[in-house]
């Protein structure tokens, strides 16, 4: 910049700061509104580091940050908006090691007035968290757990969940296969918990849009099972074993969470079917194929400052970051009971390239967004599907709606 | 530089020879997914050429003396000026990255450009062909139009939800509005008094008062048989005598008409699917909408208020200039 001779940063933050002071023309007093610190605005992020599982395929990359990247460039776009309303993010990141002490490192931002979290945990964990007394008047925000229960009947005051429900995703594949009439299903699930869970939840879609399973196979996964340099021929030979001498069928889902076979699976099938779950066509909150409704800025902006893709994960956590921004530009407050307040009132909206404006479920506190089905390289479609309708908004078709779940959180 | 320079006078010549001038009304239309602007001859209400452009063409506007068309070559990240008479693509403009929406000086002497991917706004010094400034903005950036005394420059960012206001002296933000969610497109009211913001998201166009900076009018939309979430407003353009504005509804693939008056939504018209930039014809009789889905443009009667025709053009058309 070479215009003019005051130096452009503090012109910048005197002019905003008479226009943060004209915008919101509170009872702070004197113009000295200008000379003011900004408000500040820490956001911790709170993680446990569990192990996860590598991709089976040895092309897809293993990100080391996932959930932490995306709060990341969301606390970058917050202060690019926040510049101009003299508030000032910060994000605190906290990870714990697998295991590690969550109430010491919750207490610790407690003690710091740190009550804005951004939750990369699971759902145990989640729980123990949200029940800390300290925690009570925090806005917890979840980007991890998926667990339907978390939104069915075990819902917690100071959770927002960000991470669409397992049974949001399931609603989502099955949306779509309604409507391609592939209506009888194979239900091939591994016996780790997660995947017992996902395998519930399509059982419940299934039940809930008539579609018919026609046969379920559990798959147990053996040391000896995963890719070595030599394994492919007997990757084959598996799969097509396990899915051998099946009912007639349109479509197979997988539930596989564990990431142990489902990759596996399409093209080595015995008969011929597309495979849709948590591989093959999967249903998800955001996928690198997303170009639509704006999609193309956001995924550049992440791989500029992330060097890689933006995972699901790390769209969550930018979401949660974003609702605070949201909120609290829209509050100038940092006081946690305000921004609930907003977060949850009919004002609210968050765009998130979704191409309609997101909302929380007032019930469950579950953000309401549509679903991606995408197949490695290509989005397939989004759900919800055509015809499928609510009284409130078509995005309340997918998941626990309002009567299937015994939470009653803002009444 | 000096290259395009004496391009422009060759080619400036040639148009004077091959062409003959013609009172007729053209129209051209960017094809952000055919990478081509397309040209009709409103008279014939026909096609009469396509000119391929660089990657992803966006925003179009024409330069203040008609003579040329400015192009958005977003994924080129650089603007493009087709000579009108040659059709040929006679100069290339820095812009900065991804370069959607951008607004000319009413001197005619800059160009001001919306930089999607860096939360810029790049001043352009047109007889120079370079960049003489960059002013820092909200997020995604997108945007932008001048005030009728050229001293004010709004820039809309769609993830910050702003509408900033530039004096185009400093080149500093004085001033930004908090509007609704993703805020698409500025217009001011040809009095200057008023700018009118659309939010895609929001569902809704802010008109915000220009000496105040308070919005006066939050005007939203209802379409009989439409969720509300698929009206999306993006393009607005008000009539020269400033009663009338016209606002594309996206997906709802209706232009609204609203009395600026009273505010009131008095009718919408239906054109293609997915519409989003409109421009009217000099005289003001007609308004052109470019209809991203059905790869067509719709052609309004402004009077009338109604749609009398629609014309195949390239793929996903995204803006129109008429001269």
């Amino acid at each position: 910049m070479n215009h003019g001779k005051v130096p452009f940063g503090f012109l910048t933050r005197l002019l905003c700061g008479i226009a943060a002071f004209l915008l919101f023309a509170t009872d702070r007093g004197e113009v000295a509104a200008a000379e003011a610190a900004p408000l500040h605005v820490p956001i911790a992020y709170l993680g446990e580091a569990i192990p996860e599982p590598p991709p089976l395929s040895l092309v897809e990359p293993i990100a080391k940050d996932k959930g932490i990247a995306g709060a990341r460039l969301g606390i970058t776009d917050n202060n690019t908006t926040g510049q101009f309303l003299h508030q000032d993010f910060e994000l605190v990141e906290k990870i714990i090691p697998a295991g590690g002490d969550l109430k010491g490192a919750a207490a610790a931002l407690s003690g710091a007035g740190q009550k804005l979290i951004v939750a990369d945990l699971a759902a145990r964990r989640l729980d123990e968290l949200a029940d800390m007394p300290e925690m009570k008047d925090a806005v917890i925000l979840n980007v991890r757990a998926e667990d339907d229960s978390l939104r069915a009947s075990d819902c917690r005051a100071n959770v927002f969940h960000l991470i669409p429900s397992r049974a949001m995703k399931a609603d989502a594949l099955g949306q779509y296969l309604i409507s391609k009439k592939w209506t009888r299903w194979v239900l091939v699930y591994g016996t780790n918990d997660p995947d017992k869970a996902f395998a519930d939840a399509i059982r419940r879609t299934a039940k809930r849009y008539r579609a018919e399973i026609v046969e379920e196979r559990a798959y147990e996964f053996k040391a000896g099972s995963r890719r070595t340099d030599t394994g492919e021929a007997q990757v084959r030979e598996q799969m097509t074993q396990l899915t051998q001498r099946l009912p007639d069928y349109d479509v197979m889902i997988v539930a596989d969470e564990s990431e142990v076979f489902g990759d596996y699976l399409p093209y080595r099938t015995w008969d011929p079917r597309p495979v849709v779950g948590t591989q093959g066509l999967v249903p998800t909150a955001w996928h690198r194929s997303q170009e639509q409704w704006g999609g193309t800025q956001l995924q550049r902006r992440f791989e500029r400052t992330s060097d890689r893709w933006m995972l699901e994960r790390d769209y969550a956590a930018w979401e949660a970051v974003r609702t605070i921004g949201e909120a609290v530009s829209r509050t100038n407050s940092a006081d946690p009971a305000t921004l609930h307040k907003y977060i949850v009132s009919d004002d609210f909206a968050l765009a998130a390239f979704k191409g309609k404006p997101l909302s929380f479920r007032k019930w469950d506190q579950q953000l309401r967004q549509p679903i991606l089905l995408a197949t490695p390289l290509m989005l397939v479609s989004v759900s919800p599907q055509e015809g499928f309708l609510h009284e409130r908004t078509p995005l309340d078709t997918l998941g626990h709606d309002e009567p299937d779940s015994t939470c009653r959180l803002n009444p | 530089m000096r290259r395009w320079r004496s391009l422009t006078i060759v080619s400036t010549i040639a148009s004077f020879v091959a062409v003959t001038p013609a009172l007729a009304y053209t129209a051209y239309v960017s094809n952000e997914k055919g990478n081509s602007i397309t040209v009709i001859d409103l008279d014939k209400m026909a096609t009469v050429a396509t000119v391929p452009v660089g990657e992803r063409p966006r925003g179009i506007t024409l330069s203040r003396d008609n003579k040329q068309l400015y192009i958005c070559a977003s994924d080129a990240d650089h603007i493009e000026v087709l000579d009108l008479g040659s059709l040929q693509v006679t100069q290339i403009l820095p812009s900065g990255p991804d370069p959607e929406q951008f607004v000319v000086s009413r001197d005619g002497s800059k160009l001001y450009v919306a930089n999607e991917d860096n939360n810029f706004v790049t001043v352009l010094d047109l007889a120079q062909g370079v960049a003489s400034g960059e002013i820092p903005v909200g997020v995604e950036p997108e945007g932008m139009a001048i005030s009728p005394d050229d001293k004010l420059l709004i820039n809309t960012s769609e993830t910050t939800n702003m509408a900033h206001f530039i004096d185009t002296q400093s080149y500093q933000v004085v001033d930004s509005v908090l509007v609704d969610q993703r805020p698409r497109y500025a217009e001011f009211s040809p009095d200057g008094k008023t700018v009118w913001v659309s939010s895609e998201i929001g569902g809704a166009v802010n008109v915000i008062d220009v000496a105040t900076r308070k919005i006066l009018k939050k005007i939203k939309f209802e379409v009989q048989g439409l969720r509300s979430d698929t009206i999306q407003p993006v393009g607005i353009k008000i009539t020269p005598d400033g009663k009338t504005a016209f606002v594309a509804l996206g997906p709802a693939n209706r232009v609204a008409v609203i009395d600026t008056a009273s505010y009131e939504v008095q009718d919408y018209l239906l054109v293609g699917q997915r519409v989003w930039q409109m421009a009217f014809t000099p005289d003001a009789k007609l308004l052109l909408s470019a209809n991203g889905q059905s790869n067509d443009i719709s052609i309004i009667d402004v009077a009338a208020r109604k749609v009398l025709r629609s014309l195949p053009v390239g793929e996903l058309p995204w803006g129109v200039a008429v001269r």
